[in-house]
């Protein structure tokens, strides 16, 4: 139990320690904090609709923070999960809108595809890393990459007809079902979920994950054990691009009202680089991350509220997961705090030993 | 006709390309031969090349040519200070990739200070201090709190878009754009022969000058290079280690941050959202591009900045329009297209061996 209880109450903190750093902004801005927060959390949890919308938020995310998490177990900084999650929404709204398939077939190959053209934009990374370049800075670059070459895609190949900035929505048949018609909200969640937890089992209950792990944990240690490294981290990457790649189809074939990819990316941008900041929330674990999704997921559903209602920019909202994501980063900093904030409970008690 | 035009253009594109990959190239033989001098030489050779070609590739006259270089220039500012500030950060062992992010925030608050205090000295000021301090604050995350600092950059590129959306709103009640319009806000400009430059450009190549003399002539650039390298025996021969890097981190965000207050109170004359779109990263690109020297820098900054400055161009020019539609998107692409290329030649050579791992005294 007790391994369970610190990590939630560190990644709470960061929230929490986000949240007033929120409140101070609000605050230096003359806005009212309270009904800014107010909205925020009855947008994001205040009733079933807003819960079920927290979830249509959370579905791409966990799956991008999927990305992180696998590249983190082994060392890595895949911080590319933003470009393959542009190239698999592209992949899936090319299949999902332009090929004729039978219903059934067609949402599968759809997402499929888009998951293979998120392993597709992960193989210039993987040929980069084995040359000895760093990862973060060939991810960087590629993210940058796939942003031009979509916005071209989107507008000279796949541009729907009289609306050029977006693309040919998917078809019926490419299209998730829905489960809340009312929250957006479609059967793309359970694969999302699903995926999750194969990454769960996959890194805890089978060889395969255990080299991975080893690999970050003790690099020495996996190489004297004759693990082939190369091949461990071929394979992270491929995974990385399978999970991001599944990102941008669920957006496009499980996200209404738009079942494609806008020009400007609007509906994907920083979806990819929020599962950074999800995956730190939840301790860099899968089930950890489905939660985290959903907290975060929440906030920015409650932030449309927030700006609706209270008047404040819903941006905020993105400015306090930056916060967060500073706050999870710096490992001495919450032990740090705790060390300052400890010696208060530590007193009360030496207060009250005496009383007694 | 619009098809011969074309072609021009496509050469000149190539020819941009090539220029580049000889740089790389050099480079990687610069680094084996110890011959720097002659890196620069043909930085520059590769410069003089590619505007004459596209003088004549574009059929245009000198002063047109002029107009290039200058708006080349002009875009090349941010990108030098910057790059610049990156290359000593690199150097030290620390890499920050929320260039993009302090860009952004500055820009607006470079604004922001320019109507607070009255004018563009305060702007930059302003933004400048405020740039140092969240440099300080990265380096005392990276040093001290062991922070990891590829997620510490990506958390600032994340809080700046948040942020600069929501003080839009908060400060001047704007969504998505702000145009201020006193004409104090905005920085003066020196006129030279190839048009009127903002002051900012000269004083971006001084302090790139002035980084290379600090970096290889100077204890502090000796110091600098030695606990990028090797820490431990920095740490060892008496070096603080943990003051090089907070000092690098900070001199690093506050030239970035010059950058971002010159790109709106000097060049775009505005603030939006999306102003700033990658350019960050095209930062980045032309440190991996310079090889870390400060000098080398300019050269890479210059074809970006200019390719950037082009695309919209190319863009509405119908006759490129009618040829190669969405050219404007490939032309986005080259710097960190080009970028990948070098990585693919240079490897893991570029970078101190330091890089982006926290120095743990034991």
């Amino acid at each position: 139990m007790g391994g369970l209880v610190r990590p939630i109450a560190e990644s709470g903190f960061a929230i929490l320690i986000a949240l007033l750093i929120g409140a101070l902004l609000l605050r230096l801005y003359g806005y009212d904090i309270r009904a800014a927060y107010y909205w925020l959390f009855k947008g994001a949890f205040g009733s079933r609709t807003a819960l079920l919308y927290s979830l249509t938020f959370a579905t791409p995310m966990m799956l991008t923070a999927m990305t992180f998490l696998v590249g983190w177990k082994s060392g890595l900084f895949n911080i590319g999960a933003e470009g393959q999650l542009y190239m698999g929404a592209i992949g899936a709204a090319w299949v999902g809108g332009t090929i004729a398939l039978p219903a059934g077939v067609h949402v599968a190959v759809a997402t499929i595809v888009g998951m293979l053209f998120g392993v597709l934009w992960a193989l210039p990374v993987i040929v980069l890393k084995l040359r000895g370049a760093h990862e973060v800075v060939s991810t960087v670059m590629l993210n940058w990459v796939a942003y031009s070459l979509v916005g071209y895609l989107v507008i000279h190949r796949l541009a729907m007809p009289g609306e050029a900035f977006r693309t040919i929505p998917a078809m019926e048949s490419a299209r998730y079902p829905f489960l809340a018609v009312e929250a957006d909200l479609t059967a793309a969640i359970f694969v999302a979920v699903a995926f999750c937890i194969a990454i769960y089992v996959l890194l805890w209950r089978t060889k395969l994950g255990y080299e991975l792990r080893l690999v970050g944990d003790n690099p020495d240690a996996a190489k004297y054990a004759g693990m082939a490294i190369r091949r461990v981290i071929f394979l992270n990457f491929v995974i990385g691009g399978l999970a991001a790649g599944l990102a941008g189809a669920t957006q496009v074939l499980g996200r209404p009202p738009i079942w494609g990819v806008y020009e400007t990316m609007g509906n994907l941008y920083m979806l990819g680089f929020m599962g950074i900041g999800v995956a730190l929330i939840g301790r860099n674990h899968p089930i950890g991350a489905i939660l985290a999704a959903i907290f975060y997921g929440g906030l920015l559903h409650g932030g449309t509220d927030m700006q609706l209602y209270a008047k404040v920019m819903a941006e905020i909202v993105v400015a306090i997961q930056g916060i967060i994501i500073f706050t999870l980063a710096a490992p001495e900093l919450l032990p740090l705090i705790r060390k300052k904030v400890g010696k208060v409970p530590e007193l009360l008690s030496r207060v009250k030993r005496k009383g007694r | 006709m619009s098809e011969q035009e074309f072609l021009k253009i496509v050469f000149a594109l190539v020819v941009f390309a090539f220029g580049l990959h000889l740089l790389v190239f050099v480079k990687t033989f610069q680094k084996e031969l110890k011959k720097k001098a002659v890196g620069y030489l043909i930085a520059i050779t590769a410069i003089v090349i590619f505007l004459v070609l596209i003088k004549y590739g574009l059929d245009l006259d000198w002063s047109q040519v002029g107009a290039l270089v200058a708006t080349g220039l002009t875009a090349m500012t941010p990108l030098v200070l910057a790059a610049v500030g990156e290359c000593i950060n690199q150097k030290a062992g620390t890499i920050n990739v929320g260039l993009e992010g302090i860009f952004l925030f500055t820009a607006l608050l470079g604004v922001y200070g320019a109507e607070l205090f009255g004018g563009w000295v305060g702007g930059l000021l302003f933004a400048t201090l405020i740039g140092a301090f969240i440099g300080f604050l990265f380096g005392l995350g990276c040093v001290y709190l062991r922070a990891n600092q590829v997620i510490v950059g990506m958390a600032l590129n994340i809080f700046a878009a948040g942020m600069v959306a929501y003080l839009m709103m908060a400060i001047w009640g704007q969504a998505g754009q702000y145009t201020p319009l006193a004409p104090e806000t905005f920085m003066p400009s020196v006129s030279t022969p190839l048009g009127p430059l903002s002051f900012m450009f000269f004083v971006a190549i001084g302090i790139a000058v002035l980084a290379h003399v600090i970096l290889h002539k100077t204890l502090l650039g000796i110091k600098i290079k030695a606990v990028g390298e090797k820490p431990e025996s920095a740490d060892v021969a008496g070096v603080r280690v943990d003051h090089i890097r907070i000092f690098t981190c900070t001199l690093g965000a506050s030239l970035c941050a010059m950058g971002g207050a010159f790109m709106s109170l000097s060049w775009i004359h505005a603030v939006t959202n999306d102003m700033v779109a990658g350019y960050g990263f095209i930062a980045l690109a032309c440190v991996v591009f310079s090889g870390l020297e400060p000098l080398l820098v300019l050269v890479p900054a210059f074809l970006f900045g200019l390719g950037r400055a082009l695309a919209p161009w190319a863009g509405i020019t119908p006759a490129v329009k009618a040829i190669f539609p969405g050219i404007i998107y490939f032309l986005r692409m080259v710097p960190f297209i080009l970028v990948l290329v070098a990585l693919v030649i240079v490897g893991k050579r570029l970078f101190p061996r330091a890089m982006g791992k926290p120095y743990i005294r034991e």
